[in-house]
């Protein structure tokens, strides 16, 4: 392996669209361009296409149509889940209080801090394991007669622990409770089965599994009232408003689709790369670093580091000179990182959350490349080492 | 575009590869331009520096680095076809400029925090940062030329001698200007924005380089105040035989020269001469005392390497806008050098730098010390 091509480790960023989906997609922009609310020919022609998608997701998770909501991102999806059910409880006098984790995406973590702090609705924090798994028994503390929503991540995006979905799901089923979790990074890695799991609302983005980006899907149980988070028209059963993406949508099942055909060998492949990493570089670069996230609950896609005294953005400019691309829970593009939050809540220290790298594998990675970065990581490490030496 | 460059590492093997110092304004930015077109392998590398939290304001930035002129550089970047990188060098250059510009106002000086800058942060921890990256070469906007002389490196005076930046250069040493590239040392400014026109760089034509880029509204008293209140202190202000003619409100107010805001009745004009740490003391005087005929620089670099072995017509400035005075100089020991001029010159400040020149060759210098020599 030289350098003569680039070697994407950053999946749980985003992916590629695949050209099947693309194809999927591209009659729905020039030739079924309609509107699917309209009543006339095109728009009924955009309206199938816009079911056909809903179906497949119902159908590949086991759901029923209709509750599949299509919004324009997993950040949206998580959004419509948690305001929707805290506003329709505030209307309807259901309760006031909600309960999730310290390392929650932003997505759910900044909505769940403002309608807290601007909206008067009681929050609970739950913390974390050092390994970044939510303690059941933590949640269970939590629940208040007025709780109304728990919203836990599947598997968290910057460490990859995968969180016990059942279990909370139960326990919150017994209380009466709804149940929301972010399951973005998780979406084509497990296989959904929504009429039998405990699980009320579950966010999904297309761009995490070979679809577009700015498409998300949020299944609802069809018997939960959502207050719209976006308002206006009625489309997807007034649970948002604007008019609806059809070649996204599209896309997006399509994307699904290939995804849950081809799980299982995906999550061979993956996990064969990714123990490659994990014990590669444990091996190689002993003392000053350490997995973070759990060894085993862990997305199979997934690899996450710390490195100690390193700055987690100088890695990854170093590794993008080196024809990796990577990712870590503190770089910035603007260059003011801040320790990551989510190491902080791991127990991880000043000398460790400022280093975290993230190294995420998909379908085209292979084991040369898997070999490549374990040939440069400690040397790169070794060359910032040398610098944080000379100036600390 | 920038994506395919990055996509074909293979397309640049073999060139040389340079990081360019970007801040989003023309300088750098035609400095980028001008070495992309040469062939290098250009790489910007924009510092995140260090800034001073203001009160109120809810995001405070460095002069040098905000967001928009980030954004900004990243444009010239897309354009240019080239990678550009954030790093942040905020705790450093805090340690090694800022508390370095607060401790010579502690001691009443009045330092140059831009030469702390090129010393430590510019033209080392780029540099090495520069180099860990695989680059041959560093390259700033700095108006001033590299000239390699048999072997020996040697910062001349740019072709513009009004923007000449070489007075802030001068603690630069061989082994980092062997890495060193100045490329619109030879160009006017004027010259540098056509370029940046003829590139369509859409960049701002104003002066990228801040003085105190740290501080958000460029008011060093009230930065002074905020981080060392118990430093500023009220004193005497006498005249050269010791008579009290008034108070002061703290040395760190004031400044070699100045004349207006003593408040202090005299029936001449009397001016700032000196600022004495023991005693808390500020001695003022008649114009014609301002003059001084010597000067006493410590910390000196020769950027040879070696005091210069012909020390003939050489000219001083001491402060970066002062214009050149013919002078002498004198090794009085490794640490110091004595500088003798031929006419008095005014307003010398201790912690500023004496910089040397030969024509319009920069030899090297040192920071003014307090020590009088008559």
């Amino acid at each position: 392996m030289t350098q003569d091509s680039y070697i994407y480790l950053d999946h749980a960023a985003t992916t590629p669209v695949r050209p099947e989906v693309v194809e999927a997609m591209l009659p729905y922009w020039t030739d079924f361009y309609g509107n699917p609310s309209s009543v006339h020919d095109i728009g009924r022609i955009a309206d199938q296409g816009l079911t056909q998608a809903r179906e497949k997701f119902a159908e590949l998770i086991n759901s029923e149509p209709n509750e599949v909501i299509f919004t324009a991102s997993g950040s949206e999806s998580d959004n419509l889940a948690i305001r929707g059910v805290m506003w329709t409880a505030r209307i309807s006098n259901r309760g006031n209080h909600f309960i999730t984790s310290a390392i929650e995406h932003k997505a759910v973590l900044k909505t769940a801090k403002l309608l807290r702090d601007l909206h008067g609705f009681e929050l609970t924090i739950v913390p974390v394991d050092p390994y970044g798994i939510v303690d059941v028994n933590e949640i269970e503390k939590a629940i208040r007669p007025d709780t109304v929503l728990i919203s836990i991540m599947a598997a968290n995006n910057e460490i990859g622990s995968i969180q016990p979905l059942e279990e909370i799901g139960l326990l919150a089923r017994d209380q009466n409770i709804l149940f929301h979790s972010d399951a973005v990074q998780a979406a084509a890695l497990n296989q959904w089965d929504f009429k039998r799991m405990p699980i009320d609302l579950l966010s999904f983005a297309a761009h995490k599994f070979y679809g577009p980006k700015g498409v998300g899907i949020l299944f609802a149980r069809n018997d939960i009232h959502l207050t719209p988070a976006v308002t206006g028209g009625g489309q997807e059963d007034g649970r948002r408003a604007g008019t609806e993406n059809v070649p996204y949508a599209t896309g997006a099942a399509r994307a699904f689709e290939l995804a849950m055909s081809e799980m299982q060998d995906n999550i061979y492949h993956y996990q064969n790369l990714r123990d490659r990493l994990i014990n590669g570089i444990l091996n190689r670069i002993p003392e000053k670093c350490q997995l973070t996230g759990h060894q085993y609950n862990r997305l199979v896609n997934h690899a996450s580091f710390v490195f100690k005294e390193i700055s987690g953005n100088d890695l990854l400019i170093h590794l993008d000179m080196a024809g990796i691309a990577a990712s870590s829970g503190s770089a910035c593009l603007v260059g003011d990182p801040k320790p990551s939050s989510v190491l902080h809540e791991l127990g991880f220290d000043d000398t460790w959350s400022s280093g975290g790298l993230r190294l995420t594998v998909g379908r085209q990675n292979n084991i040369d490349e898997i070999n490549y970065v374990l040939e440069n990581l400690p040397e790169i490490i070794e060359r910032l080492n040398l610098i944080k030496n000379k100036y600390l | 575009m920038g994506i395919e460059h990055q996509l074909q590492p293979d397309n640049i093997k073999g060139k040389p590869r340079v990081v360019v110092a970007m801040s989003g304004g023309v300088d750098s930015s035609v400095t980028a331009a001008l070495l992309a077109q040469e062939g290098y392998d250009v790489i910007g590398i924009m510092m995140r520096l260090w800034c001073a939290p203001s009160s109120g304001g809810p995001v405070v930035q460095n002069r040098c680095c905000t967001p928009n002129q980030i954004a900004v550089a990243r444009r010239v970047a897309d354009k240019l076809g080239i990678r550009l990188y954030v790093i942040d060098v905020q705790d450093h250059f805090f340690k090694s400029v800022v508390q370095y510009f607060i401790n010579g106002h502690i001691r009443g000086e009045t330092p140059n925090p831009c030469i702390a800058c090129n010393k430590h942060i510019r033209f080392d921890y780029l540099l090495e940062q520069a180099l860990s990256l695989g680059a041959d070469y560093l390259a700033t906007g700095h108006y001033a030329r590299i000239f390699n002389k048999h072997g020996v490196y040697q910062i001349l005076k740019a072709k513009d001698n009004r923007k000449d930046q070489s007075y802030v250069l001068y603690v630069l040493q061989q082994y980092q200007l062997q890495h060193l590239i100045f490329p619109i040392g030879d160009y006017t400014k004027n010259e540098v924005k056509e370029i940046a026109e003829q590139f369509d760089l859409n960049v701002s034509a104003q002066d990228e380089s801040m003085d105190l880029c740290f501080l958000t509204d460029g008011d060093y008293r009230k930065f002074l105040r905020a981080r060392i209140p118990g430093e500023i202190k009220p004193g005497p202000i006498a005249d050269q035989s010791g008579h009290l003619l008034g108070v002061h409100k703290g040395l760190q107010y004031y400044t070699i020269g100045q004349r207006k805001g003593l408040g202090i009745a005299s029936n001449r004009p009397l001016y700032v001469l000196s600022k004495k740490i023991e005693g808390n003391k500020i001695i003022v005087g008649p114009h014609e005392s301002l003059g001084r005929k010597a000067l006493v620089a410590s910390e000196v670099n020769w950027l040879s390497g070696e005091f210069p072995d012909r020390a003939s017509g050489i000219t001083v400035k001491i402060r970066y806008t002062a214009d050149p005075v013919p002078a002498s100089i004198r090794q009085m020991d490794n640490e110091r050098l004595m500088i003798r001029f031929e006419q008095p010159v005014y307003g010398i400040t201790a912690g500023q730098a004496a910089v040397i020149y030969q024509e319009y060759n920069c030899l090297g210098g040192g920071l003014i010390t307090d020590e009088v020599i008559s």
